[in-house]
């Protein structure tokens, strides 16, 4: 999990142009949407649809989905292990 | 038409106009065929969260935006319409070649959104709370002249106070090979300052982003008083180019011997030039002759690179000696005239006079 | 300034029809245009329904009588059936002095651009493909159909992504009342390509079903194809050459959302201020208003947002109201223009149209849009709105002279 998290910081940090941040300033489990976390919006929802799709074959139908699966990094890295091992 | 003043500049260019304090102090001398432009530290003008998503040619937009605004005094202007050749080439390209080379897979959505013509006066409405008129002219070399007389419409019908408006294109490595195979450009490279020398077809490209603001109230502060904005469509040879000049400067109070200065796109391309030749021996030998494309090159929007130096001329009143065809001027410059073409068929007309 | 801008003609051509006749002929018989792709060249052929025109680039050039001619795109030969369609329709053919054409698309000539962008860039490849190379911006169709129909006194193009059109029938008004010209062949032309289909698939708001505008369980929008123009002509030229007249366009307001580059507020701000501007410039209340042609493309968004906007604007007293996407699907740049040849045949033929495959009414909404047909209605003012990426809202105003 712990690699997971990692690797998906770094790939968030460059999808999203991210330029100032490092991954050791993402918390895992702090909120990427809206304030107090990262402050990401409905388009970078959109870009890390087409990142969980491109990068671990997952394929999310329904945007309104990604609110969850997309809360924080932790979330996110927990939907991956869980639906790859399916 | 009531009268209208330029209040502000913002000139992002291949030459250092985005201060407004210089006026081409040091001309930079390129020595290949595709001037690009001079980027000045973004973060001064845009906020770094906002600076993540946008790609050059945005942020060429906005920041020009934000300088020209600053430099007016204007916060909130009653109207924002651009005019683009091209939109932002670099954000089309890279959603179609993504698109073209992965068999339509993996496409995301930020490349497409800013791929829109109009996603820069739109994001400079965002930015500034501006829910005023808003629109973006996209034809060729007319879009400009055709963004500008929009916004003096909209003063002369009680619509806005004022209006930003600005001109805008990039030229990317893809655009210039396709505009290069287009005959656009010079066969070998040239020195951009030997580019009405060099005697051959073609230009040299180029690129930028120039906003104006405008109001129609003046003030000790304006650049200049701009009377009137035109622009034809393929006319037919040299002597209605003529007539419609002539026109034009009639129908607002003027004649070819009252024209001080004129500001002339000139690009070096040997058949597109003589227009330029005919009218400077002709009808407007009397006035005083500048160009400008050796500086910023050719481009969808270049004549708004004009617009701006016949502006910062009649402010400063120095002609700079690397823009002037021939002597410089006798005395007080009152009234310029900027006189540009695209590829024969689109002609733009500004008319502006001092303050 | 106080010219009457009169509109007297129309020129259409969409998936439900390639003339104006056409395209009331398939309204009457609630006929759709939306179905499966069968000529855009795409991988999703058979997942995402469009609506698109049957017939291939050749066969509308064949049409338009321009099959000689070099390097014409399919928005440019649609924009020259639907234009001339105009000027014929207005009795001008021939008679373009002191005539301007404003044109608005949203992608250019991107349908060659996307199947040659890899040959452009190759300057060792040499082919028919070259012919095309300066085809992609977006005022080469205007200038081609400007030439095709002699207009030379003003010609420009308005891309502001969906509400284009409108705003180039809204600036054509404006040139004339300012005295720049005294006739216009305004509107919009554009043609589906992969770029935009891909586009809006990446927003995740493109249908699979034909879509369901204003209804509470809308899956997206589907995209079209055509061309809408409409002339426009000053009184005084109208009437000198008894000139037959659809309607006047009253009234047109243009306002910014300035909320988000593609999604529209949910409040609606800037479609109520664009609904209410345009009804005030109009002269008229908003109780006289008996019908409005909805944006209505069947996302989430667009019509939570203009369903606020109609509330906002007419409160409990809502007029007839209809999307007419689901016949043509969202046609972009065109739409506007499409649009505006619908709300005048709804005057000229007193005829309103039906909202297809409404069936539930959004649980956010006091009113729902028309089910039926309805023919013998006294339509007086219509409203056309328009709202395009970068929270533009354009709205125009025809009433019946």
């Amino acid at each position: 999990m712990e690699e997971l998290i990692n690797k998906l910081k770094a790939e968030i940090i460059e999808v999203l142009n991210l330029e100032d941040i490092s991954p050791g300033d993402i918390d895992a489990e702090s909120p990427l949407f809206g304030e107090g976390g990262l402050g990401l919006d409905s388009i970078d929802a959109l870009e890390l649809i087409v990142l969980l799709e491109k990068n671990y074959e997952i394929k999310i139908e329904n945007p309104q989905d990604g609110k969850t699966i997309f809360f924080s990094i932790k979330s996110m890295a927990e939907y991956i292990t869980e639906h790859q091992a399916a | 038409m009531m009268d209208v003043y330029i209040k502000g500049l913002g000139n992002i260019s291949p030459q250092n106009t985005a201060d407004n304090s210089q006026f081409l102090d040091k001309i930079v001398e390129y020595d290949q065929n595709n001037l690009q432009v001079i980027h000045p530290v973004y973060k001064d003008h845009i906020s770094p969260i906002k600076l993540r998503r946008m790609s050059r040619m945005i942020k060429m937009g906005i920041a020009a935006s934000s300088i020209c605004l600053d430099d007016a005094g204007i916060t909130n202007p009653g109207a924002i319409i651009t005019g683009t050749g091209f939109g932002c080439t670099g954000d089309t390209e890279k959603f179609l070649y993504a698109m073209v080379e992965n068999d339509e897979q993996y496409l995301t959505p930020t490349a497409f959104m800013q791929s829109t013509h109009n996603t820069i006066s739109g994001q400079i409405a965002i930015m500034l709370g501006c829910k005023s008129y808003n629109s973006t002219y996209v034809n060729r070399g007319s879009c400009f002249e055709a963004a500008f007389q929009d916004a003096m419409m909209l003063i002369n019908e009680g619509e806005a106070n004022d209006a930003l408006i600005g001109g805008f294109d990039e030229c990317t490595d893809k655009h210039y090979i396709i505009t290069s195979r287009l005959g656009y450009w010079k066969d070998r490279d040239i020195k951009n300052t030997d580019l009405y020398t060099a005697g051959s077809s073609g230009s040299i490209s180029g690129e930028g982003a120039s906003f104006f603001a405008i109001s129609k109230d003046g003030g000790s502060n304006s650049y200049a008083k701009i009377k009137a904005v035109n622009h034809f469509y393929k006319p037919d040879g040299f002597e209605e180019v003529e007539r419609r000049i002539q026109s034009f400067l009639e129908a607002n109070g003027h004649n070819p011997d009252s024209v001080d200065l004129v500001v002339n796109g000139l690009n070096g391309d040997e058949e597109g030039d003589l227009v330029y030749h005919h009218l400077m021996k002709g009808a407007l030998k009397s006035s005083t002759h500048t160009c400008y494309k050796h500086l910023c090159g050719e481009y969808d929007v270049a004549s708004a690179f004009g617009l701006w130096l016949a502006c910062k001329i009649l402010k400063t009143q120095t002609v700079p000696e690397s823009v002037r065809v021939g002597n410089a001027p006798a005395g007080q410059i009152n009234t310029v005239l900027v006189y540009n073409h695209f590829k024969s068929s689109y002609h733009g007309l500004f008319l502006l006079e001092s303050c | 300034m106080s010219t009457k801008v009169l509109v007297t003609g129309l020129g259409v051509i969409s998936s439900i029809g390639k003339n104006v006749q056409d395209t009331l002929k398939s309204i009457r018989e609630l006929k759709s245009g939306v179905g499966q792709i069968d000529l855009l060249i795409t991988r999703h052929r058979g997942d995402l329904p469009v609506g698109e025109i049957k017939q291939t680039d050749e066969e509308l050039k064949e049409t338009a009588g321009v099959s000689s001619l070099k390097a014409l795109t399919r928005p440019t030969v649609l924009g020259m059936l639907a234009a001339r369609e105009a000027v014929e329709d207005a009795g001008l053919i021939g008679d373009t002095e002191g005539t301007g054409f404003i044109s608005a698309n949203t992608v250019g000539g991107m349908g060659h651009t996307e199947q040659y962008c890899l040959d452009y860039i190759n300057k060792e490849k040499e082919g028919d493909f070259l012919e095309y190379l300066g085809t992609h911006n977006c005022g080469d169709s205007t200038e081609r159909i400007a030439d095709y129909l002699n207009i030379k006194d003003y010609v420009t193009t308005i891309n502001t992504a969906c509400s284009s059109s409108a705003n180039a029938i809204m600036l054509g008004a404006r040139l004339i009342k300012n005295g720049i010209v005294k006739r216009v062949v305004a509107g919009g032309t554009d043609s589906l390509t992969r770029f935009t289909l891909n586009g809006f698939n990446t927003l995740m708001i493109l249908a699979k079903e034909q879509c369901r505008p204003f209804d509470e369980n809308r899956m997206g929008l589907n995209l079209g194809e055509g061309a809408g123009f409409i002339v426009l002509e000053a009184e005084e030229a109208a009437n000198e050459r008894g000139a037959r007249v659809y309607s006047e366009l009253k009234g047109y307001a243009n306002t910014c959302d300035a909320y988000h580059q593609t999604a529209s507020s949910p409040e609606g701000y800037g479609a109520a201020s664009a609904m209410k501007k345009a009804i005030e410039h109009a002269g008229l209340k908003v109780e006289d208003i008996d019908y409005v042609n909805l944006h209505g493309t069947a996302t989430q968004m667009n019509d939570l947002s203009e369903g606020n906007a109609i509330q906002n604007v007419f409160g409990d007293k809502v007029p007839d109201v209809s999307s007419t996407k689901g016949f043509t699907g969202h046609t972009l740049g065109a739409a506007g223009g499409i649009e505006a040849v619908f709300s005048n045949l709804s005057i000229s033929e007193n005829i309103l149209f039906p909202n297809l495959n409404f069936t539930d009414q959004m649980n956010e909404l006091n009113f729902s849009p028309l089910k039926v047909i309805k023919e013998n209605a006294e339509v007086i003012n219509v409203l056309s709105n328009s709202f395009g990426f970068g929270g533009n809202n354009t709205a125009l105003l025809f009433s019946k002279v």
